[in-house]
């Protein structure tokens, strides 16, 4: 079927601003994703879910420029032991990075990998992205998969002693950075991923994670304090038998964020629990959109995305939880929640429950709100000043998504970086 | 040591006129008492001095040890030294009482240009403080006054005055709710405030409380106004006859 022309336009130019980079034993897989780009065409706004997020800016051969930001903040996660992998502006810094070796986990570039013929890599490489693109799809993804400049493959055999932290650093005004990463937990293996950094100018994320029967993973992400950057991230999740997924984004500032989550529970007895806070001010646009499937027995989903929005800020949520038939005792859950804090900010939410199964028990809300001015007037009482207590009352207003990460210390840095976002602004 | 002359408010969003010239003054180490039928603007007077939004004071003022309470934001008001156990404790989901209790008494410190009370400190002073008041560790842990029955918020109302150690306490119907024992646990913490410096007024419908709190005065507010201000045995005679009399003697 032909392509809408404006689409069909839009597509082409975009393709032809970039070229497939030397694929080894990825070149099948890119080579396919490419084709799925053209069969689909890049988003526009007439798209079912990009209406309430302008594409055009992430779509455009051209990249709009962000401003590097300088920070007087420690970066995110500098405080804690882990092993470092930083790109600068979408390029792997081999010197600022860890020697990338660490018992229980495997991490190599893609660049090496092409080279060699990795099974479980080439298996996952653009392949849970290409399921992802049904029933919804997902054309970002997909250009990613096909133009990735770099990524690493990441297996965890084990249990690895510290965190895999990626760092994205931003210092080019004009860069436009597409990076793909595979992870595969194998059985009984746990790990915890963490991502920090605006990463560019504009940023084209995909992370295609596989977890086998028994596997966790713990997957963080902080999104850069950058105001002028643009990012559209996708994370293609498949969960095994018993296995675990638990996601936490922080986004602070950013001028368009669009953050993709699509996770499959295709064995029994397996947990996935997406969770997000943001807040931003002024033209900070952040955009959530979730689809979780459940296609196997006694699953657990939750996703909780809360958002603080101000001076004029918009933030969008669309989640599904899709029940597939014979996906008996599964247990979803969603909520989306904003936090406006002035007339002039909007939450937009989609929620949506698709449900072939009859014994399961799912729900969704999503609401929007005010401060509790009684709330504020109680600590008021008490002697709390007006600026002090209303960020109280807005890290409350976060703390169920905070809440998601298990770990204390890590959730500690995440409430810190809020903190800090609402001091500057009293 | 807080003086109220001739206060007047209304409601801000529409012409309803609920204090109509309040007079009242209560003396450091005194404990006053009003009483009153519903509706009388009890705990309008109580917001109002503590600076709730929504009204409008037409005329009047209220000054407490020399701030001008009325201009004053209500955190200010705070640090000055007013408190108000609420008639109502508001409940606040995700802000544990612990953490609530610490905020309130460090921002006060600040305020007043105190140093802020350590962890170790606060943590001693609130178990001695809770223990008193028969409040459990649990609820100490809990979300402020989240899922607490009614007896437990008041009892809580209780414990933050404890810590904060207001000069002026305004307590309103901390009394209502309260079993016999809880009765006397909060009375007991009141009297352990009661000293030369601190001033009270406890807004009660009931001679019960006023047994254990002996207060110094009473007085009785209707229709906007304090219409009559007597000694303890006022309290007796409204616990006896209602009231009927006492307005009909005032309108008469
Ligand atoms: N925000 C408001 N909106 C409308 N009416 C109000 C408001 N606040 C107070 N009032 C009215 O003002 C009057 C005084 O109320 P207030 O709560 O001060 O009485 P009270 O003496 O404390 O009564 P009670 O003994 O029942 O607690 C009542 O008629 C009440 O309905
Ligand atoms: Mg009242």
């Amino acid at each position: 079927m032909a392509l809408p022309e404006q689409k069909q336009t839009a597509t082409e130019a975009r393709l032809s601003a970039l070229s497939l980079p030397e694929g080894g034993c990825l070149m099948a897989a890119r080579r396919a994703a490419l084709s799925r780009v053209q069969t689909m065409g890049l988003p526009t706004r007439r798209d079912e879910y990009w209406k309430y997020t302008r594409p055009d800016t992430l779509v455009d051969a051209a990249v709009p420029t962000a401003e590097v930001f300088v920070s007087d903040e420690a970066p995110m996660f500098d405080e804690f032991d882990r092993l470092k992998i930083v790109f600068v502006d979408g390029v792997f810094d081999a010197d600022a990075s860890d020697d990338l070796t660490l018992e229980g986990v495997s991490v190599e570039r893609l660049v090496e990998l092409a080279a060699k013929d990795i099974h479980w890599a080439t298996d996952l490489y653009g392949v849970l992205e290409a399921r992802g693109q049904t029933p919804v799809e997902r054309p970002l993804a997909a250009l990613n998969s096909a133009f990735a400049t770099d990524g690493v493959a990441i297996h965890v055999t084990g249990k690895p002693s510290k965190p895999i932290s990626f760092i994205y650093k931003h210092l080019d005004a004009n860069s436009d950075a597409i990076l793909h990463h595979v992870v595969r937990v194998d059985a009984g293996a746990e790990a915890t991923i963490l991502e920090n950094g605006p990463a560019a100018a504009r940023f084209n994320h995909v992370m295609e994670i596989d977890i086998a029967d028994t596997g966790t993973l713990h997957h963080v992400r902080a999104q850069g304090r950058d105001h002028e950057r643009r990012a559209a991230t996708h994370v293609f999740a498949r969960l095994g038998t018993e296995s675990v997924y638990k996601s936490f984004t922080l986004t602070v500032n950013g001028v368009l964020t669009r953050n993709d989550q699509v996770i499959e529970i295709t064995g029994d007895d397996a947990v996935a629990h997406v969770a997000g806070a943001c807040v931003g001010d002024g033209d900070f646009h952040h955009d959530d959109t979730v689809f979780i499937t459940h296609d196997a027995l006694n699953g657990e989903s939750r996703q909780v995305f809360k958002k603080v929005l101000r001076n004029g800020a918009t933030g969008v949520f669309q989640g599904k939880i899709l029940v597939k038939e014979g996906a008996q005792k599964t247990d979803g859950y969603q909520i989306s929640q904003s936090l406006l804090l002035d007339d002039d900010s909007q939450f937009l939410a989609k929620p949506e429950l698709e449900i072939y199964a009859d014994d399961v028990a799912c729900s969704h809300g999503s609401t929007s709100g005010a401060i509790d001015e009684e709330a504020l007037f109680y600590l008021r009482s008490r002697g709390v000043p007006v600026g002090e207590a209303t960020d109280l009352l807005t890290l409350s207003f976060l703390a169920e998504a905070v809440e998601e990460i298990e770990d204390d210390a890590i959730a500690d840095a995440i409430v810190n970086r809020l903190e800090g976002w609402m001091a500057r602004r009293r | 040591m807080l003086e109220i002359k001739n206060l007047h408010v209304k409601l801000e969003e529409e012409e309803k006129q609920i204090l109509k010239g309040v007079d009242l003054t209560v003396e450091a180490g005194k404990v006053h008492a009003i009483m009153g039928p519903n509706g009388a603007g009890k705990s309008t007077l109580s917001y109002v001095l503590s600076g709730r939004d929504g009204y409008e004071v037409t005329d009047g003022e209220a000054v407490l040890d020399g701030t001008d309470l009325l201009d004053a934001e209500p955190e200010e008001r705070a640090a000055a030294g007013l408190f108000l156990a609420f008639q109502y404790p508001v409940e606040i989901p995700g802000v544990g009482n612990m953490t609530f209790l610490r905020t309130a008494m460090n921002a006060q410190r600040k305020a007043r240009g105190e140093e802020e009370l350590s962890a170790g400190d606060f943590l001693k002073l609130v178990r001695e403080k809770a223990k008193s008041l028969k409040i459990d560790a649990d609820m100490l842990k809990r979300p402020v006054n989240v899922g607490f029955s009614g007896g437990e918020k008041k009892r809580n109302e209780i414990l933050q005055m404890a810590m904060l150690e207001p000069k002026m306490c305004i307590l309103d119907e901390t009394d209502s709710g309260l079993d016999v024992d809880a009765m006397k646990l909060v009375a007991e913490g009141v009297n352990a405030l009661r000293d030369e410096g601190r001033g009270f007024l406890v807004i009660t419908h009931y001679q019960r409380l006023l047994d254990h709190i002996k207060p110094d005065v009473v007085h009785i507010m209707a229709d906007g106004r304090i219409v009559k201000t007597g000694g303890p045995e006022l309290a007796l005679e409204v616990e006896n006859n209602g009231y009927a009399d006492i307005l009909a003697e005032v309108n008469a």
